[in-house]
């Protein structure tokens, strides 16, 4: 996974308080494997009718090349599904600006390289009255932790664990690897201290 | 000695290492997957990987499953696949499985309880928000995405960075016919939907004390409902009796040894909180959700709040300051694992008992163990002559994704945990509410205050067998 530090691009305001999980990605299409691609079905419910026609004043129906997204508070919250974030990203957002995530929501998104950039309710209002309904383009900055709209810049919060992270392009299992000798050792002491938190293997379960 | 707090105890016992930058590495004592696991399968797959601890890993078909015919497999091609992906899945990694027609089958929050594989004490982590559940043993348990599913597939451990804690003390006692249902929707109506963000939330106090296992594990299922990272509450004699006997619950020495071990996670009394709050239990009434978002909820004796947001009252079909109670409904479900275990299906028995149901609904235990429990106890006559379906257990309507759903418009009451748009279906309209109030709404065809048409019921302490 690459690493990435800075990302420039059209920026779009949803203008709304707690767009959660379900609303990112409807559960109906949940089955559809990654190969196929997520992008179609993002906030699948928001952006298309009962019969499937576009709603025409919604913001992502009214621009195109999108690739961040600035939006009110407790965004992502809800279900812990990561088909939430493979809409965003395989639409093409690199970046989400709001006050809050849901905390399952913005650890998937680091997972797949998608900034959950934590701005002030302050901050956020600005920011989404200066997009207004265009797009603009808008600069996120890993390196200093702003965000530049013109000739304004703010600051937005992001855990320095999930910041390198997002720098570096780790891979969390290739990561751990290098540890297994330590988790090696962990396991053989607590299988012995917690005995009665291991389960035999499988094959005579009771019942 | 710093005083700590039952988390930082489950914190250290769990922590295999830490990093320089602050990020640990975390044990995992109990790995719950479903059928949405088939996107961390398949990154493992695509990696060549083994499953680290197969031991430790449990497969639950719960999400896609059919209620209603189930000898067919499921409603279509796409839920047929989903649940034969799973099972291939848990075959191929020689993982347990409690598939479509194992006797133990359920919701796996329903299950893992059940069946003695949450214990005190213990890590669990499960690719499903509703994982916080767990956290009624005294167990850290939380939901992770597909990523991490297969982060813990393939090394049976997880990179954490240390959450906030939060205590809640429930003062006092619930009054007759308040449910733990009422103390989740209170507090979130309070803190609000991100009120606990980055948190783990301990809860305490003389009403949480008092709950059974069953309502305990209601009240931490809904925790992620206030943006928790996970609920939790001490283990105590209540626990160790629900626990013990159970099949994967430990025997013997282990079981010896398991109860010194539980008699230590306690929070100690001069253990700091980065923030607490004190809610008099006495003040909790039945309370429903009218909007959008769970935060959205109020005493069913009150009106939709002069302040309600345009969105919400619109995708309700609802005005500010119209009265909860005498809100007609057009169905009922009773079901999920916020609230089909036995004492929940009890409890809505108990308000339809003889009466009959004014509006078609659903009754999906939680577990077909919990299904045969109620059936042996007559609870499903009750149902049915009261006219509602009695159904196999699944997640069903509370997530619509085997079929089961909330046709557009249409205004179900609900012992669900999500009110969010679409969520029992698109344009579905969802009240939150306890397994009582449902049977009440049940009964009236309207949201109804269970206190007033069954005060007999009602004053029965739900967990009262």
């Amino acid at each position: 996974m690459a690493g990435w530090t800075a990302h420039t691009g059209q920026a779009v305001a949803l203008p709304m308080a707690g767009i959660d999980t379900d609303q990112l990605l409807p559960a109906r299409f949940m089955s559809t494997p990654r190969g196929e691609g997520y992008g179609r079905f993002l906030l699948y419910d928001m952006r298309f009718g009962e019969d499937g026609e576009p709603h025409h004043a919604f913001p992502l129906n009214k621009h195109s090349d999108v690739s961040i997204i600035v939006a009110g508070r407790n965004f992502g919250g809800g279900s812990s599904r990561e088909a939430a974030v493979y809409g965003l990203v395989d639409y093409g957002v690199r970046a989400v600006i709001a006050p809050s995530f849901g905390d399952i929501f913005a650890s998937n998104a680091v997972n797949n390289r998608l900034l959950p950039a934590a701005v002030t309710d302050a901050d956020s209002e600005t920011l989404l009255a200066s997009l207004g309904e265009d797009v603009q383009e808008l600069t996120v900055s890993l390196d200093t932790c702003q965000i530049q709209l013109g000739d304004r810049s703010v600051p937005f919060a992001l855990d320095p664990v999930w910041r390198t992270k997002l720098i570096e392009g780790w891979d969390d299992i290739d990561l751990t690897a290098s540890h297994s000798a330590t988790i090696a050792a962990f396991t053989q002491r607590d299988q012995t201290e917690r005995s009665w938190a291991y389960l035999r293997a499988q094959g005579d379960d009771p019942r | 000695m710093i005083a700590q707090t039952l988390f930082d105890r489950l914190w250290s016992a769990h922590e295999v290492l830490r990093r320089d930058d602050g990020a640990s590495l975390l044990w995992v004592d109990r790995h719950l997957v479903h059928e949405g696991s088939h996107h961390a399968f398949g990154k493992l797959a695509a990696r060549k990987l083994p499953v680290a601890r197969p031991d430790l890993t449990i497969a639950v078909s719960d999400h896609y499953v059919p209620t209603r015919d189930r000898h067919e497999g499921g409603a279509n091609d796409t839920i047929r696949r989903m649940i034969t992906t799973l099972a291939q899945n848990a075959g191929a990694h020689g993982i347990r499985h409690f598939g479509l027609f194992d006797p133990r089958q359920g919701i796996v929050h329903v299950t893992g309880p059940e069946q003695g594989l949450t214990l005190p004490g213990l890590m669990v982590v499960c690719g499903d928000s509703h994982t916080s559940t767990h956290g009624a043993f005294g167990a850290y348990a939380f939901g992770i995405g597909a990523t991490e599913v297969a982060h813990v597939l393939a090394t049976q451990t997880l990179w954490q960075v240390r959450p906030k804690q939060m205590r809640l003390n429930f003062t006092g006692a619930l009054p007759l016919g308040v449910t733990a249902k009422d103390m989740a929707l209170h507090w979130i109506a309070e803190l609000g939907s991100d009120g606990a963000r980055g948190h783990v939330v301990e809860y305490a106090g003389s009403a949480v004390e008092q709950l059974t296992m069953e309502e305990r594990m209601t009240l931490c299922n809904l925790s992620i409902e206030g943006g928790a990272k996970c609920g939790i509450i001490a283990p105590d004699e209540t626990t160790i009796a629900y626990v013990k006997g159970r099949p994967f619950a430990p025997k013997g020495d282990d079981w010896q040894s398991a109860l010194v071990a539980w008699s230590k996670p306690r929070t100690d009394p001069d253990a700091q909180f980065d923030r607490e709050f004190e809610i008099d239990a006495g003040t909790i009434a039945p309370t429903v959700t009218w909007g959008i978002v769970p935060e959205q909820a109020a005493p069913i004796s009150s009106r939709v709040p002069l302040n309600a947001s345009a969105e919400a009252l619109d995708y309700m079909g609802l005005k500010r300051g119209d009265m909860l109670a005498g809100l007609p409904i057009d169905e009922v479900f009773i079901g999920s694992c916020t609230n089909a275990r036995i004492e929940d299906l009890r409890a809505a028995a108990a308000v339809l008992s003889g009466r009959k149901a004014k509006v078609p609904g659903t009754v999906s235990a939680g577990s077909m163990l919990v299904k045969r429990m109620a059936e042996a106890e007559g609870l499903d006559r009750t149902f049915i002559e009261a006219g509602l379906d009695w159904v196999d257990a699944g997640c069903s309507m509370c997530v619509a994704m085997n079929g089961d759903k909330v046709a557009p418009g249409r205004r179900c009451a609900s012992t669900t945990n999500r009110n969010f748009r679409g969520r029992q279906g698109p344009g579905a309209r969802t009240h939150l509410m306890s397994p009582a109030m449902a049977a009440a709404a049940a009964v009236t065809g309207k949201l109804t205050d269970v206190r007033e048409l069954a005060p007999k019921a009602a004053m029965q302490k739900v967990g009262a067998a």
